[in-house]
């Protein structure tokens, strides 16, 4: 498999250095075409940037509405589709797929000293598979749009006279780009690592992204299972979910969570990674507590599975199971804490270097912190009752969602944009951008926090007046945080033609995925790399790079 | 520093038995978590100030933790979190266990109005009146989509889902009007499925019920539609049944035969009866009426006249509706009308 796929690009032996993977092939085709895992990596993050764009813009539709309380811009009906869209989009378009399917396709071969995936045609099918997914969902939308919120809960859904089908279809269909880049990822850690890297060896990144793989293995297919049947219920009458039909309501919540809750860290383990080896390179120090970061990703999936009931304390559910769904909740919070703390520890005695990476680490970990204590705060049941549903809720995962993920998706980009294009970006608009993003971020969402405490529950197109002016204050953040955005965007899509170009290891790292040039080449490696140590061991030499100290 | 933290904080008013609990572990939960974020903030911004970069090519020492700073990493926050537990499931229990001399009121949801009935008298749409400083407990159901009942002064939320009951209980402690809000997404109209449950001193309420135990004829058709699901309080007789009780009626007549203050009503209606003055008169809604308004006029030989005239004090159709209970007061008469009470065992939280 790894020899015929190899074998597709690599030009023949002794012809001089081989072309970089950007080189080999430059029309459209040999991109659509490829088996290359990198340009599969870049395919995926080009499309997921689009979405992210895409689910943007519906935000901002939201928070400009909510500039008003009473009925303003648009009606509730076209409120209520935009912020199903922005959920479905962000989450199933955006997040999911951002970190796994364009970091670790384009990352985790280079890490484990492989020439590609282990299934590079399955790898290309599943980008695919992801756009024709989303292009039925983005079908649904354009006629009609569904306004059952990205959850669907029943019965609401089940009867619902929106475009519910096409959009569910679509999110059926993009779970198998999920399932599949799952597998591809775990045979290939198993099978295609480097002669001498142990499974404690590993890059704490690859962990990350196995332990999500296991999630998207595992879990996937019931929500397939459960959207399926909303689909069916919605057009056909079908009876499973709704009770006018003889159906349970609350069956649908336990397992639209059962994948729903898992799949937050779907998207949060592959960003704890992204953290793990960015921070490493930073403090140019070896992580503090390897096998606890390690272990804990694990951990946080398994234990992951078991935690959903905390969706449903308001239900009507007994007291004894939500007892028990909080004390299982808790225990997520613990092992996110051993990362968080393993974290600061690996800035102990490092020799740190601030760039724009960095700053989006420093972001990272305090809206990892924050977003993840009032997770647990909302676990403690007495007061999710009065949180539930409410915008303490939006606060809390937009803390979690684009307040950690966001900031290490962009702590990826940056750090491992040399990587991808051999280039650099301007450093002092990285670093501009960066803070109006943070702080940005932190007046969206902490006057969302208080909105929550106040009492304002979410999915709201009027609102009392006593919430306007937490809302008014929200929308202002917001537009920061879409400003800091496009300024990224401008100055890295100038870097992909007129950057300067850079050496192999910019930033010096001793990450495993530099050992290849930057840009690698299609094969990664002229020769597979033995490995002798832990990836991130600076005590001998530390490498130079071209962001001199300060 | 109660009232310091929860302005701070942007909490509603504590107008429930139990918000004031609930907010203190709020206050606690909320100050622990800024403390640990600005602790790790903090401790991340001096080693990055202790621990800059000082020349290119610095190498750094291997560090890795010994077993007792990674239990401390784990101890730390287990304990923290389980004590954040152990306080808030001992609270959650209480907020979940109605005591068990509450007032129940049933409540039915639907796109996009709250349905209010109380088992022993009126129903209302969207305003729900209650005595302060009594346990209320609503037992509730929706008719379409799932729904949510959230006051939040009261620190209350419970789904009201389609096809069971779910129940929730509060006492509140202040008189005055608080917001209920939908908090569970239910369609176009959610954001403006509010109502307002008005909690009125005991004394007050009591007023409040009688009069509009009184005026139930008046509102057949008012704006206060009937709950579907509870037997309407309306069958004629049984208004009656009901003014009697709240006009004082019965406490010198009574319904089973026996002699009293008044005479009894039962098998009243067609009765000869012999007056005081000798004159013998048929027992017809005219006579009653009259007696209602004028008892005096025509008292009924060996009783007392007594009794204080309702001109006045009852309206026509109040009185149509106590004439009509007293005819229904036959001994041999066939018992129609609904069941009494819901005919399902609610639940309780214990």
């Amino acid at each position: 498999m790894l020899r015929s796929a190899d074998g597709n690009h690599t030009l023949g032996a002794g012809a001089g250095p081989a072309p970089t993977y950007l080189r080999d092939g430059t029309t459209v085709l040999s991109w659509l075409n490829t088996r290359d895992h990198k340009r599969v990596g870049v395919m995926f993050l080009i499309s997921v940037v689009v979405f992210f764009f895409l689910g943007g813009s519906f935000a901002m539709a939201l928070r400009l509405k909510l500039l008003q309380p009473g009925p303003f811009l648009f009606d509730a009906l076209t409120y209520n589709r935009l912020f199903t869209l922005h959920g479905i989009v962000m989450i199933f378009f955006f997040m999911i797929p951002a970190i796994p399917s364009a970091f670790g396709n384009f990352l985790i071969p280079l890490m484990i000293g492989a020439r590609d995936v282990a299934f590079p045609r399955l790898n290309l099918f599943s980008f695919y598979v992801y756009l024709t997914g989303a292009a039925i969902a983005l079908w649904g939308m354009i006629h009609g749009g569904a306004d059952t919120g990205w959850t669907f809960y029943t019965p609401y859904s089940s009867t619902t006279s929106t475009q519910v089908f096409p959009i569910i279809l679509g999110l059926f269909v993009i779970g198998f780009s999920s399932i599949l880049t799952g597998i591809n990822f775990i045979v290939t850690v198993h099978t295609l690592r480097a002669p001498g890297l142990t499974w404690m060896r590993l890059p704490l990144f690859v962990w990350a992204t196995y332990a999500t793989s296991i999630i998207q293995v595992l879990a996937t297919p019931v929500l397939g299972l459960a959207l399926a049947v909303v689909g069916v219920e919605n057009v056909m009458g079908f009876g499973l979910f709704d009770p006018a039909r003889g159906g349970d309501p609350l069956l649908f919540q336990h397992l639209f969570w059962f994948y729903s809750h898992p799949a937050v860290y779907i998207m949060v383990l592959p960003a704890m990674g992204v953290i793990s080896e960015a921070i490493c390179t930073f403090a140019r120090k070896n992580p503090f507590g390897y096998k606890a970061i390690a272990m804990s990703s694990l951990g946080i999936a398994f234990v992951g599975f078991f935690a959903w009931g905390h969706h449903m304390f308001v239900t009507g559910q007994s007291g004894l199971t939500n007892g028990i769904f909080a004390v299982i909740s808790m225990l997520v919070g613990v092992f996110t804490a051993i990362k968080v703390f393993n974290w600061v520890g690996t800035l102990y005695r490092g020799a740190i270097l601030f760039t724009t990476p960095f700053l989006y680490i420093c972001g990272f970990l305090f809206f990892l912190v924050f977003g993840g204590m009032t997770g647990i705060a909302l676990a403690t049941v007495s007061l999710d009752v009065h949180w539930h549903d409410g915008y303490f809720v939006v606060a809390h995962f937009h803390f979690i969602m684009v307040g950690a993920v966001i900031m290490a998706f962009l702590a990826g980009l940056h750090y491992w944009f040399p990587k991808m294009f051999g280039r650099t970006y301007h450093e002092g608009w990285g670093l501009v951008a960066a803070t109006l993003i943070i702080l940005g971020f932190n007046a969206t969402f902490i006057p969302q926090f208080l909105l929550g405490n106040y009492g304002m529950p979410r999915r709201y197109y009027q609102y009392p007046e006593r919430f306007q002016a937490l809302n008014v204050a929200s929308t202002a953040g917001a537009s920061l945080l879409a400003f800091g955005l496009i300024i990224i965007v401008i100055y890295l899509t100038l870097a992909l033609r007129w950057g300067k170009r850079c050496e192999q290891n910019p930033w010096g790292s001793k990450g495993f995925e530099w050992m290849t040039p930057s840009p690698p080449p299609t094969h990664n490696f002229d020769e597979i790399p033995t490995i002798t140590q832990e990836p991130h061991d600076y005590r001998t030499h530390a490498p130079s790079g071209v962001f001199h100290a300060r | 520093m109660n009232e310091f933290l929860r302005r701070m904080l942007f909490l509603p008013e504590q107008a429930s038995s139990f918000a004031q609990d609930v907010d203190r572990l709020h206050y606690f939960v909320i100050l622990t978590t800024i403390l640990m974020s600005t602790a790790v903030g903090l401790c991340a911004l001096f080693f990055f100030v202790r621990y800059r970069r000082r020349s290119e090519h610095q190498t750094t020492p291997h560090v890795t933790p010994s077993a007792l700073v990674e239990a401390t990493f784990i101890g730390i926050p287990l304990a923290l979190f389980l004590l954040w537990f152990a306080i808030g499931y001992r609270e959650y229990v209480r907020q979940t266990t109605p005591p068990p001399d509450t007032m129940d009121v049933y409540v039915m949801a639907k796109k996009w109005m709250w349905k209010f009935a109380y088992p022993d008298g009126p129903n209302a749409v969207n305003v729900l009146r209650i005595p302060a400083n009594r346990p209320v407990r609503l037992l509730m159901t929706s008719q379409d989509v799932i729904h949510s009942f959230f006051v939040p002064s009261f620190r209350v939320k419970q789904d009201v889902v389609p096809g069971r009951y779910t129940q929730t209980w509060f006492e509140a402690t202040e008189p005055g009007r608080y917001e209920i809000l939908c908090a569970e997404y239910c369609g176009a109209g959610h954001s403006i499925m509010r109502g307002e449950v008005i909690v009125m001193k005991p004394e007050e309420y009591e007023d409040w019920l009688q009069g509009v135990r009184r005026g139930l004829a008046r509102r057949q058709d008012g704006t206060n539609t009937p709950l579907e699901f509870v037997p309407p309080a309306s069958s004629l007789s049984e208004q009656g049944r009901l003014i009697s009780i709240s006009a004082g009626c019965v406490k010198c007549h009574t319904v089973d035969g026996t002699r009293h203050i008044g005479p009894t009503w039962l098998d009243m209606y067609g009765r000869k009866e012999k007056m005081q003055n000798g004159q013998t008169v048929v027992i017809d809604e005219g006579y009653m009426t009259e007696s209602i308004m004028d008892p005096l006029a025509k008292i009924v030989a060996g009783y007392e006249p007594v009794m204080p005239s309702y001109q006045n004090k009852l309206a026509g159709p109040e009185i149509a509706a106590l004439v009509e209970y007293m005819k229904s007061l036959q001994s041999d008469a066939v018992k129609i009308g609904p069941p009494e009470g819901p005919v399902y065992a609610p639940i309780r939280g214990r």
